[in-house]
């Protein structure tokens, strides 16, 4: 039950590149990354492609099919047409290594910007306690696969070089609501969220949850109750006037600022003059 | 401490460090928090990008007798289950040692951001899993895997440790008779980098790739056993191979894919194609005792372990691959050549999507399967090399002075099968003694060793000879061959026939390999990659072969048609992997001898 499936794949470097044709033999019950193994094997053995599980659970081999940002081990071939001409290139927001290889350097960086997490000193050897119903709050986004397909797919940055200094992406800002519900954290980073990771420039159009493999409601269950606990803290008139005269005060976390100082610990090539 | 210095070479790079580790899964990632907190300048190499390691495959738990679930766990309890799942050839210090420190460290995953499941008093849940006798599996979800690299990795960077990404070691570097670095180069340039150091740990994972049908990535073409034997270390154990017995075989596409074991610690049953329940057929008087020999009884215990024995579907993993392998040759089988995995039936749909739901997600998503309404097609999967380097049980230090293993690299711990759920735990058990003690041992030498800048020279040559134009043979294609070989003549069933031909092929594929010729430029070119690993995978392959056609018996991960049963002489013996002048050899050694107060373990309450 097989048909030689047309593939476009976009080949090249940081250099420049374009699009190359192929005709792959593939079977039934395929997905996107089988015709690329199988391109890569018998076609063209140097084709640049991340992949690791294979089964939708470690977020390496993100690129866009036919322009939609998606895992290529979950896009079945049954879901587009036989006939159909199959485009895979590689994500947009990061800088390209090598054909469908972008640099993700972005996200490692931004993961160390976030404060750690800091529970209670006190509950040596298993005394923690927590009720299921609070850990599921976090929980969801702790099933975030790192695919960054929704930092790929977030116009804040995408196509928009300028704000990647000072916005973290969908993909952190829900590390930072996860922190935040988290019930055995002590420390307040709504001031960090906002100032730091530019939880402002999110304008909520939810496209990063749309793109989301692990389905995680990022923008419903994270960002948007992030904001509301920031605007709670920052901008509320009777919550500013209640704390000036006493009759409220803060969480009781600690404020922080952002982590991450000193050199970064992701290493790069070196870059020799003769090579 | 200071800065790691880096230094242009001629050709490459060069840093410095106290310990460097090889692999950044759940082991890697470990034993570099702990080299670090030691105070070693400590660096990870990565083949991939972080967090992208084969851990977050893991989906079942961590094992751990907490007695979160059943007060009456301890660690005796899951000592005695560990050996007897391994058909007690398991290293007793290392089962030891892990059932005694796996609760300490999952508990510690928890001060690090850890989100576990919960019991209704708010503590770690525990769930079912087969061999272990109370539920002991700290889990989330069947993601747990997931959840111990994102907080080990979050951890680490944290702590600052250097992370060298998509970077690959070709070569451990030696002065003299100590380790002194490792060599290798960067994917995404190609250009070479040398890390200095006194220690190195190898946390590398297996060598499932080497099989045909497998749940393993691409990673796993057993870089560390294959570095540590050319280094001159041992491995052990190498004939013991897991076959996961519950893999997806429909499509094609996803053949081998894992299906996690807690769909039957949650209540799922194995059918064959009459309906039957026919796990009840294959108990073993090895484990009848413990075992229900009616559904009834069977179904009892999920509700009281005390009073009921076990389902024959939480069987070790070895028995139960057995037994799906058996019922598929009988003709008993399922359309697409598995049996029947039924969660359907057993539980609601809604306990499905809470307890299993990238389960649910991945059978959705790839076969069109509602697990909720239709049973899973399932047949026994490569999944995990029990071998491994041999290592000291305290201090993971293999045979080679500076050498260090831990995790799916290592062997000893599992004995001949492993089972599900202390995989995790070992990981960061010995994850976290390999650290202090590499740490440790560079701690106290007075001297830096050095690699001869000859053998630097050498493993760039060797790196760069697939590029030599010369060659009319594609990796890929010898690859594949391989993988079918392993599976088919090397797999869940053998015979000495079969494997003295699977050798015979492996000869043929390393004169085949030597005439690869890659194609393009050496930034992040695969075809390169797969041209360096194959030499790794031909190594371990051949490993495992010699190993198991020596051993004359059929124990755990290892079975054979020609030695059926399981020999007392040869339960006395582990089987030592060693190389010398690229030739692999065999050796015998008496297992160690277990302690009396131990032994009794196993005397009592059978």
């Amino acid at each position: 039950m097989g048909h030689t499936q047309k593939m476009r794949v976009w080949r090249g470097d940081a250099a420049g590149g374009g699009f190359v044709d192929y005709d792959v033999p593939v079977e039934e019950g395929e997905v996107v990354l089988d015709a690329i193994h199988r391109l890569q094997a018998t076609q063209a053995n140097d084709l640049a492609v991340r992949w690791n599980c294979k089964a939708g659970k470690c977020g390496s081999c993100s690129a866009e099919i036919n322009g939609k940002p998606r895992l290529m081990c979950m896009s079945r071939l049954s879901s587009y047409d036989p006939d159909e001409t199959i485009t895979v290139t590689p994500m947009r927001t990061f800088p390209v290594i090598r054909d469908l290889v972008t640099d993700v350097t972005f996200n490692y960086e931004k993961a160390r910007e976030v404060p750690s997490f800091a529970p209670p000193s006190d509950n040596q050897g298993g005394k923690f306690r927590m009720n299921q119903l609070d850990v599921e709050r976090s929980q969801e986004f702790r099933k975030c696969i790192e695919c960054f397909l929704c930092q790929n797919t977030c116009h804040v940055v995408r196509d928009h070089e300028e704000n990647k200094p000072n916005f973290a992406g969908p993909r952190f800002l829900i590390r930072y609501a996860e922190l935040d519900m988290h019930p055995l954290d002590t420390v307040d980073r709504k001031n960090t969220a906002q100032e730091d990771a530019g939880l402002g420039y999110c304008n909520i159009t939810k496209c990063c949850s749309e793109v989301c493999p692990e389905n995680i409601h990022i923008t419903d269950n994270g960002i948007i109750p992030l904001k509301e606990r920031v605007v709670d803290v920052k901008y509320d008139p009777v919550v500013f006037i209640a704390k000036k005269i006493g009759l409220r005060k803060d969480s009781g976390r600690t404020p922080v600022g952002p982590a991450g100082g000193g050199p970064s610990p992701i290493k790069h090539p070196e870059k020799f003059a003769d090579s | 401490m200071t800065a790691p210095t880096g230094a242009h070479n001629a050709s490459h790079e060069t840093h410095d460090y106290d310990v460097v580790v090889i692999g950044a899964g759940g082991s890697g990632l470990r034993a570099a928090i702990a080299a670090h907190e030691s105070g070693a300048r400590t660096a990870i190499v990565t083949k991939s990008l972080l967090g992208k390691a084969h851990t977050v495959m893991a989906e079942g738990g961590i094992a751990a007798s907490m007695g979160n679930v059943w007060p009456e766990d301890n660690w005796q309890v899951h000592f005695r289950d560990t050996m007897r799942g391994g058909k007690m050839l398991n290293n007793w210090r290392m089962a030891q040692l892990h059932a005694q420190e796996a609760p300490e460290r999952v508990w510690e995953l928890e001060e690090w951001g850890a989100l576990f499941d919960r019991t209704k008093d708010g503590k770690i849940s525990q769930r079912d899993f087969g061999g272990h006798r109370y539920a002991r599996l700290a889990h989330v979800g069947d993601r747990t895997g997931l959840e111990m690299i994102r907080t080990l990795q979050q951890r680490a960077v944290e702590l600052g440790i250097d992370v060298y990404m998509e970077c690959t070691v070709t070569q451990l570097l030696k002065d003299g008779d100590r380790i002194a670095g490792t060599f290798g180069y960067w994917r995404e340039t190609g250009s070479f980098i040398q890390l200095n150091a006194p220690a190195v740990i190898i946390a590398t994972g297996g060598i499932g790739k080497s099989f045909k049908v497998t749940s393993n990535s691409w990673e796993y073409t057993g870089d560390g056993h294959a570095l540590a034997l050319q280094a001159g270390a041992s491995l052990i154990n190498m004939e013991f191979v897991q076959f996961h017995p519950t893999g997806m075989v429909w499509p094609l596409s996803v053949r081998g894919l894992l299906i996690t074991e807690s769909v039957r610690g949650e209540g799922g049953v194995l059918r064959n194609s009459d309906g039957k329940r026919f796990m009840f057929d294959y108990i073993t008087d090895y484990f009848k005792a413990e075992t229900a020999d009616t559904e009834e009884e069977a179904d009892r215990w999920y509700d009281d372990h005390i009073n009921n024995r076990r389902p024959p579907e939480l069987l070790p993993r070895d028995e139960v691959a057995r037994a799906i392998n058996s019922e598929i040759k009988a003709g008993r089988g399922s359309p697409h050549g598995g049996v029947f995995l039924d969660i359907a039936t057993r539980r609601s749909a809604a306990d499905i999507h809470k307890r299993l739901p990238s389960m649910y997600h991945q059978f959705k998503e790839l076969a069109d399967v509602d697990i909720t309404k239709d049973p899973m097609e399932v047949a026994p999967t490569c999944h995990y090399v029990m071998g491994g380097v041999e290592v000291d049980p305290e201090t993971q230090a293999a045979t080679v002075a500076g050498l260090y293993a831990v995790g799916e690299a290592s062997g000893g711990m599992h004995g001949s099968n492993r089972l599900g759920g202390n995989s995790l735990s070992d990981l960061i058990v010995f994850g976290k003694r390999a650290g202090e003690s590499a740490a440790e041992y560079a701690a106290k030498l007075d001297r830096r060793p050095a690699a001869p800048a000859a053998d630097v020279a050498n493993a760039i040559a060797v790196a760069l000879k697939p590029f030599d134009d010369n060659g009319d043979e594609n990796a890929y294609t010898v690859q594949q061959e391989l993988q079918d070989v392993m599976f088919s003549l090397v797999g869940i069933i053998r015979t000495g026939a079969e494997m003295e031909q699977a050798l015979a092929e492996i000869e043929k594929y390393k004169a085949r390999v030597k005439r690869v010729t890659v194609q393009g430029g050496r930034a992040y070119n695969p075809g390169w990659h797969v041209a360096l690993d194959i030499h790794n995978m031909l190594t371990v392959s051949e490993a495992c072969a010699k190993a198991a056609l020596e051993r004359k018996e059929s124990r755990g991960g290892h079975t054979r048609d020609d030695y059926p049963k399981t020999d007392p002489e040869w339960g006395k013996i582990n089987l030592i992997v060693t190389e010398e002048n690229g030739a692999i050899s065999i050796t015998h050694k008496p297992l160690p001898q277990m302690p009396a107060d131990l032994a009794q373990l196993f005397e009592e309450a059978k």
